[in-house]
């Protein structure tokens, strides 16, 4: 699994971090998505899959 | 316009329909029924004017990240939600509200900072203060009360205040006009006097921090003046949006969530056996999902002619999107009506969707978290002081559900 996102569409609601703490962070300066681990373990899978999901500005893009 | 497309026998869904008094809690039975139609339907609303209604869940997700909508409520054939905005609308200046595409970011990137998820959680000590000590005072006062004052609105208050830097003394005055903003009730002259009694404070208060800055949003903004990044009228608005939806909406779920609550024993019960706030983050969303008190639906144009989900949608045509609709569309949560606080809801749009979506979802999350994990613990016998038929919801046009006065005893 690899993630990938899109600074530019992010608007730095926080969902992802909501849903994949181990994965997801906000810059400190704006709050724009910082991705901790570009190729997270199967285990959280499901929960980064989530934040794609929950992303409202559909930033977050999850290749298998 | 969109009138001249309906059918002339064609009967269509009054927008303002009100809850029903059996089922405060519930959407309108009206739009509920929608979405056994279809996911996108025609409605009235005040002005006459017959928008379409976007009621499904995945068809709200699909139009408010849609570039081909926009949010900007000058345009002719905005739906817009009442008399008073629409006299006023031509003065709106730019926000993150009616704004689009690189404005919006520009805007809203400068509105971010105080409110990423790793800063809210920093100040869930804090929140955790104020509540224990708002609940104390509450206890030691009289019995019965009124939870809205002694509680639900304070709290968020307190909060908003200390994050923009703005003394809580002045809680009534500004408390007082920042209500106006979700009224519907109110008249264009009541609308610019409270923005303009707000606008004033708040630029004297940033016009003070410019001099002697603090550790606060409005000297963040104040600093941002003094470099020329925003110009005084421009960090006065931001700060005044702020302020005003820091206050309503989240009192509003402490509230009525209280009252839903009661209501509901069973899930009380289990709730409070949660003994960490943290732990109660499901079942604030599901009480999320459950009342969208944020009710009067997200406002939008069409910039071109395009098709979504089976109807022709055209340049000019006016869009509202009811988000309890959604959050009650049985595709997507089944047995909407059933409340129940182990269903991962999170997919809910009770904070909107899109590049929209709240700015302040984390602090109001964590606020939930607190009250919803302290008080029913603390205080395990608390009840209405009144039969719920006395509660006085406000009316379904109201920019956010709510209830004016919630007497409880304990």
């Amino acid at each position: 699994m690899k993630v990938v996102v899109d600074e530019d569409k992010c608007v730095a609601a926080g969902q992802c971090v909501s849903a994949a703490l181990d994965v997801f962070d906000q810059r400190e300066e704006d709050g724009i998505v910082i991705v901790l681990d570009e190729n997270p373990p199967a285990e959280v899978a499901d929960d980064v899959r989530n934040a794609a999901a929950v992303c409202p500005a559909l930033a977050i893009r999850i290749e298998e | 316009m969109a009138e001249t497309q309906l059918a002339p026998d064609e009967q269509v869904y009054y927008y303002q329909d009100d809850r029903d008094p059996k089922c405060p809690f519930a959407p309108a039975p009206g739009l509920r029924a929608l979405n056994e139609k279809a996911p996108i339907t025609r409605g009235r609303i005040w002005d006459g004017s017959t928008p379409w209604l976007v009621t499904g869940h995945a068809a709200q997700r699909a139009i408010l990240s849609d570039p081909r909508v926009s949010s900007d409520d000058k345009q002719p054939g905005f739906p817009l939600p009442n008399q008073a905005m629409a006299e006023n609308v031509q003065h709106h200046p730019l926000t993150i509200f009616n704004a689009d595409g690189a404005d919006h970011t520009r805007i809203r990137r400068m509105m971010t900072r105080p409110f990423t998820r790793p800063r809210m959680e920093t100040l869930r000590p804090k929140i955790q203060q104020f509540t224990d000590e708002l609940i104390d005072k509450m206890l030691a006062g009289p019995n019965p009360t009124d939870l809205v004052t002694a509680l639900a609105l304070p709290l968020p208050s307190l909060m908003i205040c200390a994050l923009l830097g703005v003394p809580y003394e002045d809680h009534d005055f500004f408390q007082e006009h920042a209500s106006f903003a979700t009224r519907s009730d109110k008249t264009a002259e009541d609308d610019r006097r409270a923005s303009e009694a707000l606008g004033g404070y708040l630029a004297q208060l940033i016009r003070v921090k410019m001099e002697t800055p603090g550790d606060d949003v409005l000297s963040d903004f104040a600093a941002r003046v003094k470099d020329g990044d925003l110009t005084l009228p421009e960090a006065t608005l931001l700060a005044m949006i702020l302020l005003i939806a820091g206050h309503e909406t989240s009192a509003t779920m402490i509230t009525v969530g209280t009252a839903l609550l009661l209501e509901n024993p069973d899930q009380l019960s289990a709730l409070r056996e949660i003994d960490d706030t943290k732990a109660v983050a499901p079942a604030v969303e599901e009480i999320l999902r459950y009342l969208t008190v944020a009710q009067f639906g997200q406002r939008r144009i069409a910039r071109e002619d395009f098709e979504f989900e089976g109807v022709q949608i055209k340049a000019g045509d006016g869009i509202v999107v009811p988000l309890p609709a959604g959050n009650w569309d049985p595709t997507a949560f089944p047995e909407p009506e059933k409340l129940d606080l182990t269903r991962k809801a999170t997919h809910h749009h009770a904070f909107g969707w899109g590049i929209h979506q709240c700015l302040g979802q984390q602090l109001a999350r964590i606020e939930l978290q607190v009250v919803y994990g302290t008080l029913y613990r603390r205080v395990p016998t608390l009840r209405l002081a009144v039969d719920r038929d006395e509660l006085a919801f406000r009316p379904a046009d109201a920019l956010a559900f709510g209830i004016a006065e919630l007497p409880v005893t304990w």
